[in-house]
């Protein structure tokens, strides 16, 4: 009896040093995850010369917001030189603007047509629909560069290089991967509904934008969500076709901004403020969408 | 479907053709045979390309499937709140080009902070991205921060479908904790960590942004990797079809080992059937 009880006594001790152990193995990998947003946050709202003499404080270093003046375009070349800034210029707001047209057309885009498709490969019967699907799911190995230079050369024949439509063109008919993921939505939904409305004479696009586009109103957000958050974040096909002040959109307009300043002393609170701003709208729709978008990772995983 | 005609299929094949020619942009592509794939074959830039980039590969398999895996286990065991699992996601969600940036401020030589805290602990300051030795393997641990916690996301996934009673019953029988992970735990997760396996071999043979961003393919060649190379070939260099060469190798290589990976690790299958 009392081995008995003290045996169990020495594995429950045990078991709580094993799951403290755990959870301190958790709690750093939280930190490692978002402790280096902090330092972003505390360099962008340190001044430049200040970081240098004083970088490891875990406040900011001579507190003020002039980084974040200088990305917004509030400040002189000379105010920014005076404050340790390279003097480059980031014209954020052109940029901005840039990235929220490539992301939300693209998304609007990709997402309408991909689920047309979608549909045409869940809800219809046709001849060859497996063979072209598999083709679909073939493309999705396809390494972007390898039809990035094929579709260079189409949109500078065009004649539309560095124009916000060539930017947009080749996302905004569909991804393969969006095919995937409505489809398995659309495959599961029942057939009453959609019979019936064939009975009472209802079309194909009929049946699509009243019943299956309601039905998957869920599914549907969750990747317009992922496409933009995507979208947000994308660099190498707007690095090749919009590399112009025009069309130039955040990511690439960060690069930049990163190669003008000079190697010895880059403006890293100026940089940090634009990184911040930048990643934003992304950081804002994961507060507001968090869950929605950490319960479909598993979905894309498993099917 | 016209979008996938004009964008996906077509590309595809023109980018195939494209390879067997001289094509510098201006003028019209000239056939010359398999002439861009034997100029490969002694090309040493090529070789080295593919060196680093498969270092950067290994580097990132090996730590992102084992600390994902950790970190699947632990959340499935002791923490399974959606704080800390959107925490973990957080680096996801951020560009390439602004983790890039973020861990190129963090590991700056003189005022970074990871080399301040290097120093402060007596050990010799790091040249993270201005050495030779370091500049593949920071490039490869900035992608291992930013795809950890979505790897672990994946297997957690993976772990929450295997059904409990399994469980239960190799508790009754007596079987270690130790046991319990290698004859259920890993067998049921196969088709999971297959997944991760090629999605991670797959992208990181692939990678472009943090290189562009930070080191642009040096010191010297220590980070041209492949995707750098056929780009400033390309595109600095405007010789089409030497560029589009390269990409067909990079499809070639990522075929085949997402073929071999499906094959070995037999990932379509699943031991729950």
């Amino acid at each position: 009896m009392t081995t008995a009880t003290s045996a169990i006594r020495a594995r429950s001790r045990r078991l709580n040093w094993r799951r403290a152990g755990a959870w301190a193995l958790v709690v750093l990998a939280v930190a490692v995850s978002i402790l280096p947003f902090y330092w972003v946050l505390r360099t962008s709202l340190s001044s430049n010369s200040a970081l240098a003499s004083n970088a490891s404080n875990l406040l900011p270093a001579d507190f003020n917001l002039g980084a974040y003046k200088r990305v917004f375009g509030l400040q002189t070349a000379q105010e920014a030189m005076a404050e340790g800034g390279s003097g480059a210029k980031i014209d954020f707001w052109i940029y901005l603007r840039n990235t929220v047209i490539f992301s939300a057309v693209t998304t609007a885009g990709a997402v309408f047509f991909s689920s047309m498709a979608a549909y045409a490969f869940s809800r219809l019967r046709w001849r060859g629909r497996n063979a072209v699907f598999g083709l679909f799911l073939a493309t999705m190995m396809v390494p972007p560069i390898f039809t990035a230079l094929p579709n260079f050369l189409l949109i500078k024949n065009l004649g539309l290089l560095n124009t916000m439509l060539g930017m947009v063109l080749p996302y905004l008919f569909m991804t393969p991967f969006a095919i995937f993921f409505l489809r398995q939505f659309f495959l599961n939904m029942s057939r009453e509904v959609e019979e019936a409305a064939m009975l009472d004479g209802a079309k194909h696009l009929r049946i699509f934008f009243q019943i299956v586009l309601p039905n998957a109103a869920a599914p549907i957000a969750t990747l317009a969500l992922l496409t933009f958050i995507g979208q947000w974040n994308e660099y190498f096909w707007p690095l090749l076709v919009g590399n112009q002040d025009n069309v130039r959109v955040l990511t690439v307009g960060l690069g930049v901004f990163k190669s003008q300043s000079p190697q010895g002393a880059p403006d890293w609170s100026g940089l940090m403020a634009a990184t911040l701003v930048s990643a934003l709208p992304v950081l804002l729709l994961f507060v507001a969408f968090g869950k929605r978008i950490v319960n479909s990772i598993g979905f894309s995983g498993i099917k | 479907m016209l979008g996938f005609v004009v964008f996906y299929l077509v590309p595809s094949i023109r980018g195939l053709y494209l390879s067997f020619t001289e094509y510098n942009i201006l003028g019209t592509p000239k056939w010359i045979g398999g002439a861009n794939y034997a100029a490969i074959a002694k090309d040493p830039l090529f070789w080295n390309a593919l060196g680093v980039t498969t270092q950067y590969v290994l580097i990132n398999i090996v730590l992102q499937t084992v600390l994902a895996l950790g970190l699947a286990l632990l959340m499935h065991r002791v923490a399974k709140s959606t704080f800390i699992r959107g925490s973990l996601l957080l680096p996801y969600l951020v560009a390439n080009v602004i983790a890039a940036l973020l861990w190129f401020w963090l590991l700056d030589y003189q005022i970074g902070i990871v080399n301040n805290l290097i120093d402060a602990i007596g050990l010799p300051r790091i040249a993270f991205f201005g050495s030779e030795e370091w500049a593949i393997p920071t490039q490869a641990l900035i992608n291992t921060w930013r795809h950890m916690g979505y790897t672990a996301l994946l297997i957690f996934a993976g772990l929450q479908a295997i059904p409990q009673h399994l469980y239960e019953v190799a508790n009754l029988d007596g079987a270690s904790p130790f046991q319990t992970f290698w004859k259920i735990t890993m067998p049921l997760l196969r088709p999971v960590v297959v997944l991760v396996l090629v999605v991670t071999v797959i992208g990181s043979f692939q990678v472009f942004d943090t290189v562009a961003v930070t080191t642009q393919g040096g010191p010297i060649n220590a980070s041209r990797v492949l995707q750098y190379y056929i780009y400033q070939r390309a595109f600095t260099e405007s010789d089409f079809g030497y560029g589009s060469a390269l990409a067909v190798i990079l499809f070639v290589i990522l075929a085949l080992v997402a073929f071999i990976q499906m094959k070995f690790l037999r990932g379509n299958e699943s031991d729950l059937d």
